[in-house]
């Protein structure tokens, strides 16, 4: 698999006796929208966790761009172009939203062992983070502090901390959860336009998004991925329907 | 800000004139501890890491002072020089292990750190153990200043507060200072986006270590006197308290926390217009109106002041 930009080998991790990933193979290719979608306890979180580096897998690889990153932290996988939303927003509530992408920005501007100049005045900073705000339409919403903004903007800023660190992949965890249908209907547009721009890894419940975005579809079902394929195949396949339960894919 | 700064250089003439120059000593000594609290709110308001240890510092600073009096060193460059490259070590030590960690952890390892230390000034008999040890002459300036001087004295405090004041308003709002906040409001967060805490949280630890060891070679020379007491755990927990009460990871916070505290102390142990039960359990007085303050002033004195001011 010369083309894939992210894959594991084998992943495996377990909880005790529950194996929440059961020796799994993925392959992400570059410039694709992969989703991974599986019912609830199937050990999605668990998954994204290995990918970004939260969680260590008990064995198998995780390989970005070639190199085994299998144990590397987080914060390495970030400085290396993997960067990640988080399934309950986590953005710099204190801050505003502006301070919120500068600082994603100034992560990956070299140290910050800068003590003396004030960074929030400094235009290698804002201007980046500025851009990006606009880019995911937050452009007149910059001096608010991240707290005060709405449910659906602060999944917004997330996907633009995301961004500002110019990734060569974004990992999504269920950056539509929990939104109303026009906040959701939003954030698709926004991935939309990164679709095809930036290769996507897409955790998601909604089937919306999931079918409007993705390139292939994996499905994880206890721990293993039962199937992949493109949306039309997914929708086929008998396992996964089972797996569902009769849910309308 | 710049107002009651202006209030304590106002100080020395108005007390000359009342002859009063006991004022000049609790004010002297208001700001030596608010400095000592401003470097606890670089670490506990802006970093999160709540040291409840930081007397380790003041101590360290003052025996530097000591110490090198009693063998006849009276340099004030070399002794304070010293205590503020010695605090640094020491943070850097005790840093290292304790910054890996958080919550209940962290405060229990500073805390046993500087147990650890003021058990080490109990147990040497030749700086005086347990009863401590007079500093039989100020630090010597080459002439420069004379700390004899209450004034002069009173000067250079207040022109290291400022300095401390404004160097810990740049730092807090530079790339470093930002790090540092980051770490405190949301550490997955500053993982995820590609930084590793621990360097930026360590640099703040020794800086913040640094500061404070200054703040202990004044306190040397404003009483002339030091014991272990410097660096019992009340001591690091007042100096909490003076943060908290003058309004966490505020620039005027540290300042207004330790005149409020020392001076309430002063008033209640002190002034003869209050009623003798008051000055019999002046602790306890002391204790409710503490009390009261934090639950009604959520960001303590400072929110209290006009414009209040917050930086992050």
């Amino acid at each position: 698999m010369t083309d894939a930009l992210l894959e594991t080998r084998a992943l495996r991790k377990a909880f005790g006796a529950l194996i929440a990933t059961d020796t799994v193979d993925f392959d992400v290719r570059a410039g694709e929208t992969h989703a991974v979608i599986g019912p609830n306890g199937a050990g999605k979180t668990t998954f994204i966790k290995q990918l970004s580096g939260e969680l260590r897998p008990d064995s198998g690889q995780v390989r970005f761009a070639g190199e085994d990153i299998t144990n590397l932290p987080s914060q390495r996988r970030s400085r290396e172009g993997l960067a990640r939303s988080f399934q309950i927003t986590s953005v710099y509530r204190d801050f505003s939203a502006l301070d919120n992408v500068a600082l994603a920005v100034q992560a990956h501007a070299g140290h910050s062992f800068r003590f003396w100049r004030p960074a929030r005045e400094d235009i290698s900073l804002t201007r980046p983070a500025m851009q990006v705000l606009e880019k995911v339409g937050l452009g007149k919403r910059t001096a608010i502090l991240a707290a005060n903004l709405a449910h659906g903007e602060q999944r917004q800023l997330e996907i633009a901390m995301a961004l500002a660190t110019q990734p060569r992949l974004l990992l999504l965890d269920e950056p539509v959860a929990g939104m109303g249908t026009d906040e959701s209907k939003r954030m698709i547009e926004l991935l939309a336009t990164l679709k095809g721009e930036k290769t996507i890894v897409l955790v998601e419940h909604d089937m919306d998004a999931v079918f409007t975005l993705a390139d292939r579809i994996s499905v994880l079902v206890y721990g293993r991925i039962i199937a992949t394929g493109t949306p039309v195949e997914i929708r086929a396949n008998q396992e996964v329907r089972a797996a569902y339960l009769g849910e309308d894919l | 800000m710049v107002a009651i700064l202006l209030l304590l250089a106002a100080v020395p003439p108005v007390a000359a004139l009342l002859h009063e120059p006991f004022y000049l000593d609790l004010l002297r000594r208001v700001m030596i501890f608010a400095i000592a609290a401003i470097s606890l709110n670089l670490i506990l308001g802006y970093g999160g890491m709540v040291s409840f240890g930081h007397a380790a510092y003041l101590g360290i600073g003052a025996y530097a002072v000591g110490v090198l009096s009693h063998h006849g060193i009276d340099n004030g460059w070399l002794q304070w020089g010293i205590a503020i490259g010695a605090s640094a070590l020491v943070a850097a030590a005790i840093g290292s292990i304790s910054v890996r960690t958080s919550g209940i952890y962290f405060i229990m390892i500073t805390l046993a750190f500087t147990q650890m230390l003021y058990y080490l000034g109990v147990s040497i008999a030749k700086y005086g153990g347990d009863d401590g040890m007079r500093l039989n002459v100020r630090s010597q300036f080459s002439g420069l200043i004379d700390l004899n001087d209450p004034a002069e004295f009173y000067y250079l405090v207040f022109a290291i507060l400022s300095l401390f004041l404004y160097l810990s308003h740049r730092l807090v709002n530079s790339r470093f200072g930002l790090v540092l906040q980051a770490t405190r409001l949301n550490e997955a967060r500053t993982r995820a986006i590609g930084l590793s805490p621990y360097p930026y949280r360590l640099a703040a630890f020794v800086i913040s270590g640094a500061m404070c060891g200054l703040a202990g070679a004044l306190l040397a020379n404003q009483t002339s006197f030091l014991t272990p007491e410097f660096m019992n755990w009340t001591r690091s927990g007042e100096l909490m308290f003076m943060v908290i009460l003058g309004g966490i990871a505020t620039t005027a916070g540290p300042l207004l926390g330790a005149a409020g505290l020392l001076l309430l102390e002063d008033v209640l142990q002190g002034w003869s217009v209050l009623p003798k039960w008051v000055h019999e359990h002046w602790q306890l007085y002391l204790g409710v109106i503490l009390v009261l303050v934090v639950l009604y002033a959520k960001r303590g004195l400072a929110g209290l002041l006009p414009g209040n001011e917050r930086d992050d």
